[in-house]
């Protein structure tokens, strides 16, 4: 009996030391909880859910906020759509079919050449050629509904009629959010061109590079990594000189992995 | 355990396994109308009709103060932890016996039939628990089950029909073991071993495809519906990496317990007669989980590579994240079953006094040892979302960064298994003198080799992890786990070949062996419990909030990831279940041999 409580102890107290170092000797991380699972199930939303989702994705996947905020002067802001839309139809040098401010932003989406907001044509073009990529395109990849939430959404904060119909087809897709995580990004350029660092820095790897951000080509001399990669995590936290806050998208922490983010930091660091 | 109690559990089981049969093709009843009704609206665009079902949390039926997910992984655990048990020990069983009868030594077959003994009273316990698994799936997960059920019916009649083969082919091996002796008989008792043995690998392979399913599902279409080939489901992407790493697992198991078993059995033995046999059990067993033990990290990185393979998502989830401190346990346990394991052999080399020679060596052993050991500790570059980032600072270890790579782990690993090998060997010439004319050469080569391995192992895991700029640096593994397996083999057969005819100068006394080495054996067991319960929590965590991944969504209040702790605690919970049951299942081996005498009890007595 001795020998079994001895045993027993001994496996026992094997087993609190497991237990022990589990909890104690490493970091407790709480992981990240499921993604909402968003599913667009059109047939049952209401316009307001709708405009609700343009919304998101304005904002979001659709990146439209990244060229079209009152910071970077990138593109002319969508506050005035109603006045605005009417003159642009009307202009000479206006080339699309559009006859409706539903059927203009639309256009405006797939094929943003049709008309340019003058001083805010590709450089070098004379305002012919719109830097505003096709989003049923590239990452971007909007599907027909999607474009027309968004349109809904802009109809809505500009105050006027929504006159999109909510598609009833089933072939409208969930949004990709819900697809799952994505594939990590294998190269630093693939990640400054997707996540358009390179629209508001310059970093050298393409030939239009903005300037609403510093720039990053010698970055390396000035700055350390950690203080890079707190720039990334919490832009706010450091404001780089002659420059605003609130200019740099703060959410690069929830879009990029952490390998990624690593990437960055490393070739950010080692630009001299 | 008798036969009788024996054959009601399994009456038990089969009754459930009945229930589950049933419940694939008329649904369970319990689910809510929405999710029903989505199911037979998906059946209608789907030719085949099975697609997967999208739930609510409302879908899952709850019971109040009981934590579903708690239950179903528990039931899990302890039905694998037994499965795992009682399909080892018929294995090496089998190869003991057959060892016997080549080599015409009784003791290997009196060990065999123990070793059997234990675990036919363990059997029955593992079909009682796959029926509490089955019984708790379908009350706590009715629609996954009923998805699992439906696309895997064929596989799961097959399963019930061998079981049936199994039980009775292990019944007819264990009761027949006496009166199929000699000659002829023996071999038709060999025969059913291997029939045994064959029943309950196929068994396992099943329900592996059943659970890799879940992991990288096969036969579907995009929308998740099944296209109706059983096979192409059943030999999915992940099926045969988990298949060799569990099967062998499963002999470092199974091994692993019944040296516990023994070294409880020398502890409490009376006798020397009794002590030495126990001893030479303890060791046989020992000596199987080690040789198992061996391959287990190779197989281990098979399997993660395979998973990269399948979605590199699910590597990165499974190497980076929080599941990279998982990795860190993982090593802390290792490392003790390396240790024990080479401690056991040290401690045993008091058998015979010739070792008296080797002892200067083992302490530069264990410093090699101890230094792979804290490097393979050292923790991984992690690949966390940045808000664990910002909680960590970071994801490089503070001090040991270039060491957290993998081919620094590598490394490590190959290294602490090569010297576990030269424990081994030092061990085997303990009680010898070579008296071949070649012994210096023969010694000179060994170390030559043993060198040379270890250098080219350095170079690669150098080489690939600090030169070379791949973004997953695994490329050294392959050849530095070659070299490994070379040196390994052909310093066994050299040893082996200058041993021939050696002279013994001190015989190995069995049973002379310090009580120490037998808590070693206990922590092999116990460690290795714990390790196989936390990589049962990694594999299934890899899943994230899916039941199958991609297709059918965990929308279960319980589908977030449980932090490690949490984890650890249920893992520890079910190891103490498990080792009560375990301890049941042996005592009950041991009463049934008992016989008592009461005093004037019956008529016949008074009289
Ligand atoms: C790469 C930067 C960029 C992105 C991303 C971008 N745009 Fe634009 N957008 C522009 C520029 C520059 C113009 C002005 C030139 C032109 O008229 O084509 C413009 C013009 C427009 C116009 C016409 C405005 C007017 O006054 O005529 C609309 C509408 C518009 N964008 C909507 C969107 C929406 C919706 C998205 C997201 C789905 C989006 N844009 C994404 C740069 C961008
Ligand atoms: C919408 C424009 C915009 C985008 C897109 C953007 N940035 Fe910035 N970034 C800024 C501005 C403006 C600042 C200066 C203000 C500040 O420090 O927050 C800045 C600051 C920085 C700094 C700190 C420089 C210093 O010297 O303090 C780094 C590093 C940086 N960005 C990297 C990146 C990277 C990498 C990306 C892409 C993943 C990116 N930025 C995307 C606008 C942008």
């Amino acid at each position: 009996m001795k020998i079994f409580a001895a045993v027993i102890l001994f496996s026992l107290a094997t087993i609190g030391f497991f237990t022990w170092f589990s909890n104690f000797g490493i970091p407790q991380v709480t992981p990240a909880p499921p993604p909402k699972e968003e599913v667009l199930d059109l047939g049952a939303m209401t316009m307001d859910q709708f405009a609700a989702l343009g919304e998101r994705i304005f904002n979001g996947r659709g990146t439209c906020k990244l060229c079209h905020n009152p910071v970077g002067g990138r593109a002319p802001l969508l506050d005035k759509i109603g006045e605005v839309v009417p003159t642009r139809l009307n202009a000479e040098n206006y080339k699309g079919k559009a006859s409706d401010v539903e059927s203009y932003l639309y256009e405006s989406m797939v094929d943003s050449s049709a008309y340019v907001v003058a001083g805010f044509g590709k450089a070098g073009t004379n305002d012919t050629v719109s830097p505003m990529p096709n989003v049923t395109g590239g990452s971007i990849k909007l599907s027909d509904a999607e474009i027309k939430s968004v349109i809904a959404y802009l109809q809505k904060s500009n105050g006027l009629e929504i006159t999109v119909e909510i598609p009833k087809d089933a072939e409208a897709a969930p949004e990709t959010d819900e697809a799952g995580p994505r594939e990590p990004f294998a190269t630093v350029e693939d990640m400054f061109t997707e996540f358009a660092c390179v629209g508001c820095h310059k970093l050298g790897v393409g030939e239009e590079e903005g300037d609403i951000g510093p720039d990053l080509r010698q970055i390396g001399t000035l700055r350390d990594r950690d203080y890079l990669r707190r720039s990334l995590l919490d832009p706010n936290a450091d404001i780089a000189k002659g420059f605003e806050p609130d200019a740099m998208p703060p959410d690069y922490g929830q879009q990029l992995y952490a390998v990624e983010l690593e990437m960055i930091v490393d070739h950010l660091a080692g630009l001299k | 355990m008798t036969p009788r109690r024996a054959f009601r559990l399994l009456g038990t089981l089969l009754l459930l396994a009945f229930i589950f049969c049933l419940v694939p093709p008329d649904g369970t009843g319990t689910g809510s109308g929405a999710a029903l009704a989505q199911q037979s609206a998906d059946a209608q665009t789907a030719a085949t009709g099975i697609a997967a079902p999208k739930l609510t949390a409302e879908d899952y039926p709850t019971i109040a103060g009981v934590n579903a997910r708690v239950v179903v992984w528990l039931a899990a655990q302890l039905h694998l932890w037994f499965a795992a048990f009682v399909l080892a020990v018929p294995i090496f069983v089998f190869i003991i016996e057959a060892i016997g009868m080549w080599s015409r030594d009784r003791r290997y077959d009196d060990m065999a039939y123990e070793f059997i003994k234990i675990s036919i009273a363990a059997y029955s316990l593992t079909a009682v628990l796959g029926g509490l698994l089955v019984f708790s799936l379908i009350v706590f997960y009715p629609h996954l089950t009923q998805y699992l059920g439906a696309i895997f019916k064929e596989t799961m009649f097959y399963y019930a029909l061998l079981f049936f083969v199994e039980s009775a082919a292990l019944y007819l091996y264990y009761y027949g073991w006496h009166w199929l002796q000699g000659g002829f008989r023996k071999w038709v008792h060999l025969t059913i071993g291997l029939l045994l043995n064959a029943a309950g690998t196929t068994l396992m392979f099943l329900a592996n495809g059943w659970l890799t399913f879940m992991m990288s599902p096969a036969g579907i279409d995009p929308s998740g519906a099944f296209t109706g080939d059983v096979w192409t489901a059943l030999h999915n992407h992940l099926w045969n990496p988990i298949n060799i790493h569990r099967m062998v697992a499963n002999v470092a198991y199974g091994g692993s317990i019944v040296g516990a078993y023994a070294a409880f059995k020398f502890l409490s033995a009376s006798g020397a007669k009794e002590k030495a046999h126990y001893d030479w059990m303890g060791y046989t067993a020992n000596f199987i989980a080690i040789c198992a033990l061996l391959p287990l990290p190779f197989a281990g990185y098979y399997l993660a590579a395979e998973i990269y393979a399948y979605s590199q998502q699910m590597g990165i989830t499974l190497m980076g994240g929080i599941f990279a401190w998982l990795f860190i346990i993982q090593a802390v346990l290792i490392g003790t079953l390396f240790l024990s394991a080479n401690y056991y052999l040290w401690c045993g080399m008091a058998r015979s006094e010739g070792a008296a020679r080797y002892y200067p060596y083992i302490k530069y052993i264990a410093v090699v040892l101890i230094g792979a050991f804290l490097v393979w500790f050292t923790p991984h570059t992690l690949v966390l979302t940045n808000e664990e980032l910002k909680a960590l600072g970071g994801p490089y270890h503070k001090y040991l960064g270039p060491l957290g790579i993998m081919p620094a782990k590598n490394t490590a690993v190959n290294v602490m298994i090569l010297f576990t090998a030269l424990s081994f060997l030092l061990y085997r010439r303990a009680n010898r003198v070579v008296t071949v004319p070649w012994e210096k050469a023969g010694n000179a080569v060994q170390v030559a080799l043993f060198s040379a391995g270890i250098v080219n192992i350095f170079f690669l895991g150098i080489y690939h992890g600090y030169f070379t700029n791949t973004v997953y640096k695994v490329a050294s593994s392959i050849p530095q786990v070659i070299t490994t397996l070379v040196v390994i083999a052909v310093s066994i057969l050299i040893d082996a070949m200058m041993y021939r005819g050696a002279k013994e100068v001190a015989p190995l006394r069995w049973g002379r062996v310090p009580d120490r080495a037998q808590y070693a054996l206990f922590l092999l067991a116990v460690a290795f419990t714990w390790l196989m319960g936390l990589m049962g929590y990694i594999r299934s965590g890899i899943r994230q909030h899916w039941h199958v991944v991609g297709v059918f969504r965990d929308n279960s209040p319980d589908a977030f990831t449980p932090t490690l702790g949490y984890a650890a605690n249920v893992v520890s919970v079910g190891t103490m279940i498990f080792m009560a049951m375990v301890i049941f299942v042996f005592w009950l081996s041991q009463i049934s041999g008992v016989k008592r005498e009461p005093d004037g009890y019956w008529k016949e007595q008074r009289a």
